[in-house]
């Protein structure tokens, strides 16, 4: 500079703007090993492996509670009663046919399984994640005369019958969760690993 | 004073405006001279802040952040730590009275239009110390790792769940897990003992000052600093805050303590509004409690959460859920531009807006209500009345606060 009092004010403010930027975008940068230690650790992530569950030991119309991921799988061994309640149903819920994948494509059937005696879903209703029970007595009284037996979420009142499909009228929007998983044997499964490409 | 300690004060003020600082906020800060009860609750929440604040570090000296080791070390502040009961429901109330103490003081605010110009800022700086506050009870509420503690944040954390796109991945960040897990309860600790405290402390310092620079406002509605001594610059309405209200401040303080004392010695699970019982059992991932409700601060948001029933332009009524609740919160904010009255005091005001606030408190009270009780047919509709008359109360407040008849504000306090 020259003239001390001959001030160049678009250099200035080209230092001023480009060093705002630079530091912004450091900032920015700084902040993501931060965040990202927030997501799922490496010991989260293998806590998240797949589960290996004998079936074979499951009375007829029982549960069985598994964990997986943290959270409650429930496999439950239908009886042919239980299934036949299953297509009298299609009025009453909000997507009968499984549209929503809410499950993997080989149980977009009408049992929502692969076999049709077992249903494997995640035990987490899709409203606010409380833990629905099993009421599987047909018209327990204080589920109406019609109910044909499924789960019941206490917290908001939310329906599911025995494939884990939503009632109409409930506040959960879409069907249980049915996770992946595949059978190794006849009374062998895994849940959470499925046969690639099915 | 002694020669010394004149000397003293003279040395630090002469590097720490410490008698300017003293002045500017106490000896010579000027409060309207008419305040009514509804005055205190402003004083009592700092002093349940400082409460929480140091029960809190007499806490953490106990406490252990781990899931397998939470609610037993919870339970040993209870039995085996010395007066480790006391000052673990002292905080426990503590939490509960802050809230109560806050809500009438933002109720004050509504009465007399406190949010009104100049003070819309402060209104705001107040609204941001509520949601911290709702934010530090939330993260607190985790920590002793009973039933609802583990349940209640299972479905806040799944209302994330429900914003399009980004919710599933959202929710997993904030979990630090494929569920709420150790990884949940120990970063919930940090922010609660650090993060959101550090923050609440800045709001308050923030909601102070600007309280100072824009004065206080009165339950007349009427700005003192209109009328000042030509020689002296004093408000001729106002009081120097100190002594005058510190001493009055003191008479509030010491109510408040007799009835905050009464609770923590006799009835410190206050029926399970204070401390829920289903809390006492450890948390347990396969069992959900028959009927989750939060504490009683957040019921009346939990049942506009419920209220939501209907799926509505393709978007489900759990997101509708949680976007009004979220409006039933955030919409506070916009108080001061929704009031079109020309008189601030509910003293002044007309009939419209007197029916307004009573209908706006009632339904506020029922949902608070309604969020405690499981839910069935009938209470679904009173929530949803309810719900409706808590928005509108909001959304027509620019008609009709512009049209009700008002009476003349007096130039001066009387």
């Amino acid at each position: 500079m020259t003239d001390n009092n001959q001030v160049n004010r678009g250099k200035r403010r080209f230092l001023i703007a480009t060093t705002t930027a630079v530091g912004a975008v450091a900032t920015v940068a700084s902040a993501v090993p931060f965040v990202v230690s927030m997501m799922p650790s490496q010991r989260a992530l293998a806590g998240g492996a797949p589960v290996e569950v004998d079936i074979s030991k499951i009375e007829a119309g029982a549960k069985l509670d598994v964990e997986w991921q943290g959270k409650v799988v429930w496999i439950i061994n239908r009886t042919k009663e239980m299934l036949d309640t299953l297509p009298t149903l299609r009025d009453r819920l909000v997507d009968p046919d499984s549209g929503v994948p809410q499950q993997p494509k080989y149980c977009k059937n009408l049992t929502r399984s692969i076999k049709p005696q077992y249903l494997i879903v995640v035990g987490i209703c899709t409203h606010l994640g409380c833990s629905p029970t099993f009421r599987k007595e047909e018209g327990a009284a204080d589920l109406g005369a019609d109910w044909p037996g499924g789960f019941f979420c206490p917290c908001h009142g939310s329906r599911f019958d025995l494939a884990g499909k939503v009632f109409k009228g409930v506040p959960a929007p879409t069907n249980l969760v049915v996770p992946p998983h595949k059978y190794l044997s006849d009374s062998k499964i895994l849940i959470g690993e499925d046969t690639k490409g099915a | 004073m002694s020669n010394k300690l004149t000397a003293l004060l003279n040395w630090v003020d002469e590097r720490f405006p410490l008698t300017a600082t003293w002045k500017t906020h106490l000896s010579e800060y000027y409060a309207p001279k008419n305040f009514n009860f509804w005055y205190f609750f402003g004083s009592l929440a700092l002093l349940v802040l400082v409460m929480q604040i140091v029960t809190g570090i007499f806490l953490t000296m106990n406490y252990k952040p781990d899931a397998n080791l939470a609610f037993a070390s919870v339970e040993y502040i209870m039995r085996d730590v010395s007066w480790g009961w006391l000052i673990r429901y002292l905080h426990s109330t503590g939490a509960s009275m802050f809230f109560v103490v806050v809500y009438l003081h933002m109720f004050r605010g509504m009465l007399y239009g406190s949010y009104r110009k100049p003070r819309e800022l402060l209104w705001i700086l107040g609204m941001l110390i509520y949601l911290c506050l709702m934010a530090e009870a939330f993260f607190g509420y985790l920590l002793p790792w009973g039933q609802m503690s583990y349940w209640g944040a299972q479905v806040i954390i799944n209302l994330f769940d429900a914003i399009p796109l980004i919710g599933p991945d959202l929710a997993l960040w904030i979990r630090g897990d494929y569920s709420i897990s150790d990884a949940t309860l120990n970063r919930f600790f940090a922010y609660h003992v650090i993060a959101v405290p550090l923050v609440l402390l800045g709001l308050v310092a923030a909601h102070l000052i600007a309280l100072h620079e824009v004065g206080s406002n009165n339950p007349d509605g009427i700005e003192i600093n209109k009328h000042k001594d030509p020689k002296t610059g004093i408000p001729l309405d106002g009081i120097p805050f100190h002594p005058y209200y510190t001493v009055k401040d003191m008479v509030g303080v010491v109510v408040f303590l007799v009835v905050f004392s009464v609770i923590v010695f006799f009835i410190p699970e206050m029926g399970g509004y204070f401390l829920e019982q289903n809390n006492f059992i450890p948390a347990d991932f396969l069992k959900t409690p028959e009927h989750i409700a939060p504490l009683w601060y957040f019921t009346p948001f939990y049942s506009i959460l419920r209220a939501n029933t209907f799926n509505f332009l393709w978007v489900p009524a759990k997101l509708w859920g949680v976007l009004f609740m979220g409006l039933a919160v955030n919409i506070f904010f916009f108080l001061p531009w929704l009031d079109r009255s020309p008189v601030k005091s509910i003293r002044y005001r007309g009939p419209i807006y007197k029916t307004a606030l009573t209908l706006f408190a009632i339904s506020f009270i029922v949902l608070g209500y309604l969020g405690t009780q499981p839910v069935n047919e009938i209470r679904t509709v009173i929530a949803q009345i309810s719900t409706v008359i808590y928005f509108l109360f909001f959304i027509l407040m620019p008609w009709y606060t512009k049209i009700d008849s008002t009476k003349p504000v007096p130039d001066r306090v009387k």
